[in-house]
């Protein structure tokens, strides 16, 4: 095996650690009985004690966390108070509109933030890179709820040319669903597109200066050829680099989003499962969403190797 | 050659922070964001006295009245008063406008709180895993497991599973900014460790502390002044998310957050409830991002979303 891909892989090791353990200190050391949690209000001590017993809440701290990261491993993380049904189930089935969205989002902010990014690169301080760069700053700045109710009073209910929210009836044909998706996805894309913008414009920038820009011109090739040929090709480490990171931000978006929207996604189960109390399925959530962020840095890393033949580790 | 630069060296040297001062006053993002943000913060100290009634007074005869209404308002306590109520009145019968001021009282406050808190915090983590080299990698990768964990996530559960306090949406917000902090303070700190100055210190047998302190420390300032910005700006977002998800302070305390939740049920027929604050709490962001990029134009150019200068 290659050995950057070894090391790679297993640096990730004591982040997914790390991350076990938050979760684990923040579950355990909060106020309130977890027992109590889940047999509700009524239970008798017997039963407290006995579904005690059965959680491992009766062993000693350091115990329960290596019993706890033990079942983690397995994937097991428990069943949901409310559904009654395995965490991990309810996340597959609840995962769907939430990757959809986040997939629109990213298929709509990624051409967008190029164009944008490189357009104002190649016009550095300009009018036009001023308004884009003003445009980034705002459209950073207005959070993704308040983009979202304005879509909705705009698009929605003023004009009427999209659905509100939800998801429409269950077995309406794919396109028609597809609507609903469309506002939630553009208002998370305001966002993600200002922060790429602002990374593609300095990474477009940097590139122009590098010598190959120059041979380029010097060769006779016009311009516009260098500019989205080699130099936004150029910049694409960086703004992978981006994507991967901003994927936390784009998880904290789809929850306010799909909440606003009424999607019935992992956001919506995030929030819905707060407030029902329901332990379980918080704790397998922000597990779950932090493999996930992991694993996609993780992809991007070695995406890294596809994108820069320079880079050879 | 020692004595030609003693020589050479002019009479008084002005303090650099004087012209990194002059520069920040002459950015324009720097002008209009500080600008904006003095007048939050005026709003929110003198809030009582910006014809405002209590936030919290209803009067639930008189809901969902409409924009610029007048209205005879009597609270629960009996007492009634004739008053304009520019932005209305919510679904319970509360001062839309009363409340929206008010809130921007828990904005600021917990946004100063968090920033401190993560500064703090942060900084300390920064500077030791930076300077001990024995520390730098235990730190950074418990830092490194922070970070995995989606901010939102984090906060919405740890506010959830603790009681809803000041305290709690600090920590639950401040707890994922740590190891940005962190990752910038080690950065100036590893960048200052091997220069000469710290040398000198060094082998002048400073105690430790003090050439962290006083050697150290000050590389460190500007990135963090530019830092502490944007998680002061983050952390009003991420509680007015809280409070619109309902987990953040109830409706008792009126927050932008909780207000928009309030208004949410009447979204068709009164959008401005929505809209108002959320409008307010847009523009506070704006106006700390626009200071942040003006500290990072003038503090740090190098790093700056500005790239090179041609």
């Amino acid at each position: 095996m290659n050995p950057y891909l070894l090391r790679r892989l297993l640096s990730t090791i004591p982040v997914v650690l790390t991350v076990a353990v938050v979760i684990f200190v923040i579950l355990r050391l909060a106020p309130g009985d977890p027992a109590l949690a889940i047999a509700g209000e009524g239970a008798s001590p017997a039963e407290l004690a006995r579904l005690r017993a059965q959680l491992g809440l009766d062993q000693s701290i350091v115990r329960q966390f290596f019993i706890w990261l033990g079942a983690m491993a397995r994937l097991d993380f428990g069943s949901s108070l409310y559904y009654h049904i395995p965490v991990v189930e309810l996340i597959g089935r609840r995962i769907g509109p939430t990757v959809f969205l986040a997939v629109l989002t990213l298929l709509i902010s990624v051409p967008v933030a190029v164009f944008l990014g490189a357009a104002a690169a190649a016009r550095q301080g300009t009018l036009v890179d001023r308004a884009v760069n003003a445009l980034a700053v705002l459209s950073f700045s207005v959070p993704v709820f308040v983009v979202g109710y304005l879509l909705i009073w705009l698009l929605a209910l003023k004009l009427g040319l999209l659905p509100v929210q939800g998801l429409g009836p269950a077995d309406a044909p794919f396109l028609s669903r597809l609507r609903y998706f469309v506002l939630p996805a553009v208002g998370l894309a305001f966002g993600q597109v200002a922060l790429l913008t602002r990374v593609t414009r300095a990474a477009v920038i940097d590139a122009l200066h590098e010598d190959y820009i120059k041979t380029a011109l010097a060769k006779g090739a016009s311009f516009r050829r260098v500019l989205w040929l080699h130099a936004v090709r150029n910049a694409a480490v960086p703004i992978v680099t981006i994507i991967g990171l901003s994927f936390a931000l784009l998880i904290g978006g789809v929850v306010v989003s799909e909440t606003v929207f009424a999607l019935p996604g992992l956001g919506k189960l995030t929030v819905d499962s707060v407030l029902a109390r329901d332990f379980p399925v918080v704790q397998g959530l922000v597990m779950f969403f932090s493999l996930l962020y992991v694993a996609i840095n993780l992809l991007v890393d070695l995406l890294y190797l596809a994108l820069d033949p320079r880079i050879r580790y | 050659m020692s004595s030609t630069t003693l020589s050479d060296r002019p009479e008084r040297i002005e303090p650099p922070w004087r012209d990194t001062l002059r520069r920040l006053g002459r950015h324009g993002g720097v002008r209009v964001g500080g600008c904006l943000m003095l007048l939050f913060v005026l709003a929110a100290v003198f809030a009582p006295h910006l014809y405002t009634i209590d936030p919290s007074a209803m009067d639930p005869t008189q809901p969902n009245l409409p924009m610029g209404a007048h209205a005879t308002f009597v609270d629960l306590g009996g007492a009634s008063f004739e008053r304009w109520f520019p932005f209305g009145t919510d679904g319970m019968g509360r001062d839309v406008y009363s409340r929206v001021v008010y809130g921007t009282r828990i904005s600021l406050i917990v946004g100063v709180s968090v920033c401190l808190a993560s500064v703090l915090a942060g900084g300390l983590v920064g500077l030791l895993a930076g300077y001990f080299e024995a520390l730098d990698g235990p730190l950074m990768r418990v830092m490194d497991g922070l970070m995995a964990i989606p901010a939102i996530l984090l906060a919405i559960a740890l506010v959830a599973l603790w009681q809803v306090s000041l305290a709690t949406l600090v920590v639950a917000i401040a707890l994922p900014d740590l190891p940005k902090v962190a990752r910038v303070v080690r950065a100036s700190v590893l960048s200052v460790k091997t220069v000469a100055f710290v040398e000198a210190a060094r082998m002048m047998s400073t105690p430790r502390w003090k050439i962290l302190l006083r050697h150290i420390l000050p590389a460190a300032l500007p990135p963090l002044a530019i830092q502490g910005t944007f998680i002061f700006g983050a952390a009003i977002l991420v509680e007015a998310v809280l409070s619109f998800l309902g987990v953040g302070f109830s409706s008792d305390i009126a927050t932008w957050g909780n207000i928009m939740a309030d208004g949410r049920n009447n979204f068709n027929i009164a959008p401005h409830l929505v809209l108002l604050p959320g409008a307010f709490l847009a523009l506070t962001i704006v106006a700390v991002n626009m200071l942040g990029d003006g500290l990072r134009d003038v503090l740090d150019p190098k790093s700056s979303a500005g790239g090179r200068q041609p």
